[in-house]
């Protein structure tokens, strides 16, 4: 898992191009989750 | 205009994307998920349906509560049955365009089958926005269905190679990260669309066509930085401290089968038959987990789609799961646990609504959509291990037809045994248990197909000297 190289360029490359495919998927699982709470919650009156 | 035509073109020639010294493999995998996550919108496309048929009504501000029967009473309003053709013709053109375009993506490279998968997939959405805008199915069929298809076929492949030749080492891990995309692609397409329709509502529009266009342009964006970061790596290359083996093992070979050799070998129908039964027995539970859970527990259709939502995230981690463990277990040993574990869940779905359990209902349901998701996710290595790296793209886009087959028999096997039962006068809430058992029935036919995978045969082999000048 490590990364091959130590150049600080290609670490700053590496974060944002997993934060760019990782935002938007933690913000679907995020909103996915919370509906999924739903499904446990005991209907309303 | 000429030479930025030239320039496109060298861009995305695949000899313009070898890495140079430097570069980091681990930038490949986000670049698959830009593809994945984009066209992985496609299982969240139901969330069109009701604005979809309600597209007259709203115009006139007369759309009626919607019922499962009755979303729109407004004459010329589409029907939920003819808009299920939309998702049907994406599924069956991803198939069929993997097939076909499988060897192109091989030659031709990612970048440029990036590039053909954000064209055609965007500008499906666009077409499909425009059909909504005027209000013609046919158009909105050719626009996310066949050119939006072809897009997901594409892109569904383009990475899958370049990854295994990327990560040598953990090819599952590698491919697994990919086509984990593909299932939180719904994950983000539903409450992106729902929130964009939101914003483009208006008296007189529920913002269906302005929502497929602006998605459309935002995929494209998102999917160019996937086109900009994908590298192949240089001939020869390795991961450092990676020693390849030099002789097959048991069921992982070192050589190479090309895909127009791959399809006349038993393994290859062997192994699109565990694909087409694992993705057929899921559909059995996602295809219906909304009114199941409904009519065996007595949810409200809020907390259904909750589940549903549930469902969609366990068949996301399980692509990763599965496809990972399988670097350490087997592909063979891991398709094992799919189908044998599989059909003993699948017969328990019915008595958990006989004691009444709801958790132990929704447990049983979210381990068996991460193995639906792993179905998907471990093929291409298993694929790796059987015909070697040399065409692999290719191979496992000849083996998605079983996906568009799958796609068609599965809801087909759902909601006609449903039907014929609610029509005998079989419970509601008693109706599902047929179908699970003939769904833990094809497990264990898949379990079978697997159990009777073998290596291939010596004489579908590559030449060495060949297979050297492929790569």
């Amino acid at each position: 898992m490590a990364i091959e190289k130590t150049d600080p360029s290609l670490t700053v490359k590496l974060l944002l191009a997993w934060l760019w495919v990782g935002i938007p998927l933690a913000w679907g699982v995020w909103v996915t989750l919370n509906n999924a709470l739903k499904l446990f919650q005991p209907p309303a009156a | 205009m000429g030479a930025e035509e030239i320039t496109l073109a060298a861009f995305l020639d695949r000899s313009h994307s070898i890495a140079g010294p430097g570069f980091s493999r681990w930038l490949v995998p986000p670049a698959a998920l830009c593809i994945h996550l984009c066209i992985g919108q496609a299982y969240a496309f139901s969330v069109f349906n009701k604005p979809l048929a309600q597209l007259l009504c709203s115009m006139q501000h007369a759309c009626p509560p919607a019922t499962e029967k009755a979303i729109s009473t407004t004459p010329g309003d589409w029907t939920i049955a003819s808009l299920g053709w939309i998702f049907s013709l994406a599924i069956v053109f991803l198939g069929l365009s993997a097939a076909v375009f499988g060897r192109w993506v091989e030659s031709a490279g990612p970048r440029a089958a990036m590039f053909a998968s954000a064209s055609l997939f965007c500008g499906g959405l666009l077409v499909a926005g425009f059909g909504v805008s005027i209000h013609n199915l046919p158009i909105v069929f050719l626009g996310y269905g066949v050119i939006g298809g072809c897009g997901l076929g594409i892109g569904y492949i383009s990475p899958v190679s370049t990854l295994i030749k990327w990560f040598p080492d953990r090819p599952g891990l590698a491919t697994g990260t990919a086509i984990m995309g593909f299932g939180g692609g719904a994950l983000i397409g539903a409450p992106l669309a729902v929130a964009l329709m939101k914003q483009y509502s208006s008296p007189t529009s529920n913002g269906v066509s302005a929502t497929m266009i602006t998605m459309g342009v935002i995929y494209f964006i998102f999917m160019m930085v996937g086109v900009l970061l994908v590298r192949v790596p240089a001939p020869g290359w390795k991961p450092a401290g990676y020693v390849a083996p030099t002789t097959s093992a048991h069921m992982i070979t070192t050589r190479n089968v090309t895909a127009t050799e791959a399809v006349k070998t038993p393994q290859f129908w062997l192994l699109w038959a565990v694909l087409f039964l694992n993705v057929t027995a899921g559909i059995g539970i996602l295809g219906q987990a909304s009114l199941m859970v409904q009519d065996m527990f007595a949810v409200t259709a809020v907390a259904a789609a909750g589940f549903v939502g549930l469902l969609s995230l366990f068949n996301m981690g399980g692509r990763i799961f599965w496809a990972s463990m399988s670097d350490f277990m087997g592909r063979k040993r891991t398709y094992m646990i799919f189908f044998g574990l599989g059909a003993v869940l699948y017969f328990l779905i019915p008595w958990t609504k006989n004691i009444g359990s709801l958790g132990l209902f929704v447990l049983i349901c979210c381990i068996i959509l991460t193995m639906y998701g792993g179905g998907f996710a471990t093929i291409p290595a298993y694929l790796r291990d059987m015909f070697g790296t040399v065409e692999v793209g290719a191979i496992h886009g000849r083996l998605l037809t079983a996906w568009s087959c799958a796609g068609v028999a599965g809801p087909v096997l759902v909601n006609y045994i449903r039907q014929y039962q609610l029509a005998h006068g079989v419970a509601k809430s008693d109706a599902y248990s047929v179908t699970m058992i003939i769904c833990a029935g094809l497990l264990v036919v898949g379990f079978i197909c697997n159990y009777l995978v073998k290596p291939v045969d010596e004489g579908h082999y590559v030449a060495v000297g060949a297979a050297e000048a492929a790569t």
